[in-house]
Order: structure tokens, then C-alpha cells, then sequence
């Protein structure tokens, strides 16, 4: 016993010989060795839009990798030209959206190298990618990521998404969703076919409303086409915003 | 940073109500770094302290650490992961230049931190600036957040100490500054930063790299910029306040 009376937390059920010792207040139960799974994303992109017109799709996605609330890189690409017939666009992790750009450009150049004159269509890229997030799902170490892929390949358009929680069928503009529906939904409903000018127009118009409403916003973004002579990326381009309704507003009754 | 440290680390303090927090806190670089690209090079920055939760381990780190001639990294986040990915980095880009049989690039530099930081990312605590000069691009600085993404930028700021000068940053910075420009800059927001993050703090140490070499300094803490809210009641006395704090 300790002469002073004090007795230190910390050497109380001390280390056995032989025995891992757990330190009061570490993070680490004894035994457990390093954390290999569970992603936390740190750069993050917020949402991805798509809309598809006659001839084409278009994919667009602001240009903010936002550290939590911080607006910390404010001049990122989210957007990818996998080739010729297929675009992609990716919100969630960067760091994970780096990892998947640098893989997809790999095989692109590997399969050209092929020479046999195919490439990949949109569906085999988002069918591979699909596969690649649900594997690594399934390991619990997932690529922390919202993927959207557009293409036109074969005369056919091409539009899916796919994310680490791996639902097909309904293309969504991750958290947004609820509130882009009725916009879109007002343009493409009862129309079997939009122009391509209404479709920049429609999603130039949901890139305003998400600077409004999405706090990690930023207005900057850049717009991927896809048709049948190619892919273009146009961008960085900022939206015209109007605040007039603040001189409706005074005080808060 | 400070969010993401708090995170990690906020729920130690609570278990050990007798043993003091440096016992159990991971010895952090709690930091404020910078660097600035200008024409010919880049400038990079650093404060000069480690903690252990509220305890200064170090007030006089070194936080720019060589990774070649012309490469640097700054270094921000857990001493231990920093002072280790750095050390590999080191290698592996010397083992490289010595095969090239010529000057590494600082996009080498900066990739090899990237793998390293992004392979590990669950294990890691490590936010790096990676800064240099090569011949092929001239100065550059590259930033290799948590996470492991990577991104060049003319200016960067990182640590815990960065979300105070993001404003200042902001305000101050224009393209195609000069050198000496580069240097007051720097100087000025990490002096800033280091006046309001308990995190930050001692002396500043700067370094100019360019093609004819390596130029470091260091401005020892009696000798930073004062500015004009530096101690209250200096302030008040020269604007005629009240002394009492009313906000």
C-alpha cells in the first residue's frame, strides 16, 4: 500500500505476466487487433443528378468535397469519362472515389490494349461495380460511395446508380431525393422523350434548387453528356441565384 | 481536424478521473501547417507544438520534415503515424531517385504518402502536406488528407489550428504572389491560428524551397506579429472601452 495514500488508477489490476493489459480508457479491448473494417467517410461529395433525353444522358455533380461541414476543396472533379460510350459520377468518400477512378482507368487501358475493338458498355461497367461494392460490402470494409452511371451504347440509353448498400432500380439523388422528385418529376411525367436543351435545362435548374437547399452545396459544378458521337464534360459553371424573396422577409412572426 | 479529434479521442477522459490525461491521451500533433505555391517554389509553415491531451510533450517540434532535397511534408494528426508513414515515404522515394538515377517529383512524393494514408486509413490519424520543387512543374503542394484522397493546390492549410485561418486565408491570399509575400503570409495565419487553438502553439518555423535550395527560418514566440485583439485589455485601453468583457 501505497505510504502517501494515494492510490494511481491506472496500476490497479495490473498486467499479469503473459497477459494482454487493457489501459483504462483505451479504445482497444485486449486482444482485438488493429480496426480493419467499418469506413468512416472523411472528404465527402454531396449529390449526383441524371436525367435522360432523346439521344443521350446527362450527368451532373457540384465540384465540393466538403471535410464534415467545412467546404474544404472547393475545386474537385466528382465526374469521370470511363470511355467513349459511359460516364460516371460519384457522391460519398473521395479518397474511395480516387481508389475506384484509378482501378476503372486501369482496365479501360487494358481492355484497348485488347484491341479487338470492343469496349465496355455502360451495363458491364455498372454491373462490375455493382459487384466490387457488394463484395466489399460483404468483407464490411465498403467503398463509402453513391456511384451513377450514365451511357449510350448501341443506340440505347443507359441510366443506374449504384451504392454501398447495393439497392438497384430507382435512380436517386442520395439525400435530395425526396425534394428533387416533383421537380423532375414535372418535366419528364407524361413525356415519353425530353429534348436534350430541356434536359440541361432541367438539371441546370435542380443544381440552383440544391445550392438553396443542401447546407453542403457549393455553386460550382460541371455537367457530363453523353450521345452518340461521345462524351463531353462542360464545367466548372456557377448558377444564377436570386435572393429578391429576402426583401419579402423581416423579422420572424 | 478538431472535430475528428475530438471524436476519437473526447471519450478517454471520462474513464481515468485519477490518473492525469497525458496517461492515457495519444500524443497528437495538434497543429496548424500551411503551404504556399509561388513562382520559382513554395513556402511552407508550421507551429512547434505537441500535446498529450492538455500537456505540451513538445514545444519546439519540428514539424517540416525532409523527404528529399527539394521535398517536404508537414506533418498534422498522431506524432507516432506521421513520424512513421514520413520515415517510409522517405525510403521508398530514396530507394526510387536512386533508380532514376535522378530528382524525384513531388507528385511521386505525394503519391507514395497517398497509398500509404489511404491503404491504412482505418489505422491512422494522419493529415500531410506534401511540398516541393522539381524541374518538370516547378513548386507544387499537394494535400493528402484523412482519409487518403489527393489534391494539388496553390495554398493549403491544415491541423487542427486551420479552421481559424480559413477566413484569412480567404481574404489574403491572390495568385502569383512573391516569395517575401509568401513568407508574410504564412507567418500571418499561422500566428493567428496559434493565438486561438490550444493546440497550437510556440514558435513558428518556416521554410522556402526552390531550385537553388532549401532556405529555413524560425520565428521564436517573443517575436510573432502581434495583432491588435492579442491581450484584451491592450485593446481596449487603445480604442477606450470598457475593460469588462460585455459579449
Amino acid at each position: 500500500m501505497d505510504p502517501s495514500g494515494l492510490k494511481l488508477n491506472f496500476w490497479e489490476n495490473g498486467p499479469k505476466p503473459g497477459q494482454f493489459y487493457s489501459f483504462p480508457g483505451s479504445s482497444l479491448t485486449p486482444g482485438c487487433g488493429p480496426i480493419k473494417h467499418t469506413l468512416n467517410p472523411m472528404v465527402t461529395g454531396t449529390s449526383v443528378l441524371g436525367v435522360k433525353f432523346t439521344g443521350g444522358v446527362i450527368i451532373a455533380a457540384d465540384m465540393l468535397g466538403s471535410y464534415g461541414s467545412l467546404a474544404r476543396f472547393r475545386n474537385i472533379s466528382r465526374l469521370m469519362k470511363v470511355n467513349d460510350s459511359t460516364i460516371l459520377g460519384a457522391s460519398g468518400d473521395y479518397a474511395d472515389y480516387q481508389y475506384m477512378k484509378q482501378i476503372i482507368e486501369q482496365m479501360v487501358i487494358d481492355e484497348e490494349l485488347l484491341g479487338d475493338g470492343h469496349s465496355y458498355s455502360p451495363k458491364a461497367i455498372h454491373s462490375w461495380l455493382t459487384r466490387v461494392m457488394y463484395n466489399r460490402r460483404s468483407k464490411m470494409n465498403p467503398l463509402w460511395n453513391t456511384v451513377v452511371i450514365g451511357g449510350f451504347y448501341n443506340d440505347e440509353r443507359w441510366l443506374e446508380f449504384s451504392n454501398l448498400a447495393v439497392c438497384l432500380g430507382l435512380f436517386s439523388v442520395r439525400l435530395f431525393f425526396v425534394s428533387m422528385q416533383p421537380l423532375m418529376r414535372e418535366v419528364v411525367e407524361n413525356k415519353v422523350e425530353i429534348t436534350k436543351d430541356e434536359a440541361r435545362a432541367l438539371i441546370e435548374r435542380c443544381l440552383k434548387v440544391l445550392y438553396y437547399r443542401d447546407a453542403r452545396s457549393y455553386n460550382r459544378h460541371e455537367i457530363a453528356i453523353v450521345t452518340k458521337e461521345g462524351v463531353e464534360i462542360v464545367g466548372p459553371m456557377s448558377c444564377e441565384t436570386n435572393w429578391e424573396i429576402a426583401h419579402m422577409v423581416s423579422g420572424f412572426e | 481536424m478538431a472535430a475528428a479529434t475530438a471524436m476519437r479521442f473526447g471519450q478517454l477522459s471520462s474513464g481515468s478521473d485519477m490518473a492525469p490525461d497525458w496517461t492515457t491521451k495519444e500524443v497528437s500533433t495538434g497543429t496548424t501547417i500551411m503551404a504556399v505555391e509561388y513562382d520559382g517554389g513554395v513556402v511552407i509553415g508550421a507551429d512547434s507544438r505537441t500535446t498529450t491531451g492538455a500537456y505540451i510533450a513538445n514545444r519546439v517540434t519540428d514539424k517540416l520534415t525532409p523527404i528529399h532535397d527539394r521535398i517536404f511534408c508537414c506533418r498534422s494528426g498522431s506524432a507516432a503515424d506521421t513520424q512513421a508513414i514520413a520515415d517510409v515515404v522517405t525510403y521508398q522515394l530514396g530507394f526510387h531517385s536512386i533508380e532514376l538515377d535522378e530528382a524525384p517529383l513531388v507528385q511521386t512524393a505525394a503519391n507514395l504518402f497517398k497509398a500509404s494514408c489511404y491503404r491504412y486509413r482505418e489505422e491512422l490519424m494522419a493529415g500531410i502536406i506534401v511540398a516541393g520543387w522539381d524541374k518538370r512543374r516547378g513548386g507544387q503542394v499537394y494535400t493528402v488528407p484523412v482519409g487518403g484522397m489527393l489534391v494539388r493546390q496553390p495554398v493549403s492549410v491544415g491541423g487542427s489550428g486551420s479552421t481559424y485561418i480559413y477566413g484569412y486565408m480567404d481574404s489574403n491570399y491572390k495568385p502569383n504572389m512573391t516569395k517575401d509575400q509568401c513568407l508574410r503570409l504564412v507567418s500571418g495565419a499561422l500566428s493567428l491560428a496559434m493565438e486561438r487553438d490550444g493546440s497550437s502553439g510556440g514558435v513558428v518555423r518556416l521554410a522556402a524551397i526552390s531550385e537553388t535550395g532549401v532556405d529555413r527560418q524560425v520565428i521564436l514566440g517573443n517575436q510573432l506579429p502581434k495583432w491588435s485583439t492579442t491581450g484584451y485589455i491592450p485593446y481596449c485601453l487603445s480604442k477606450g472601452l470598457e475593460i469588462y468583457p460585455t459579449v
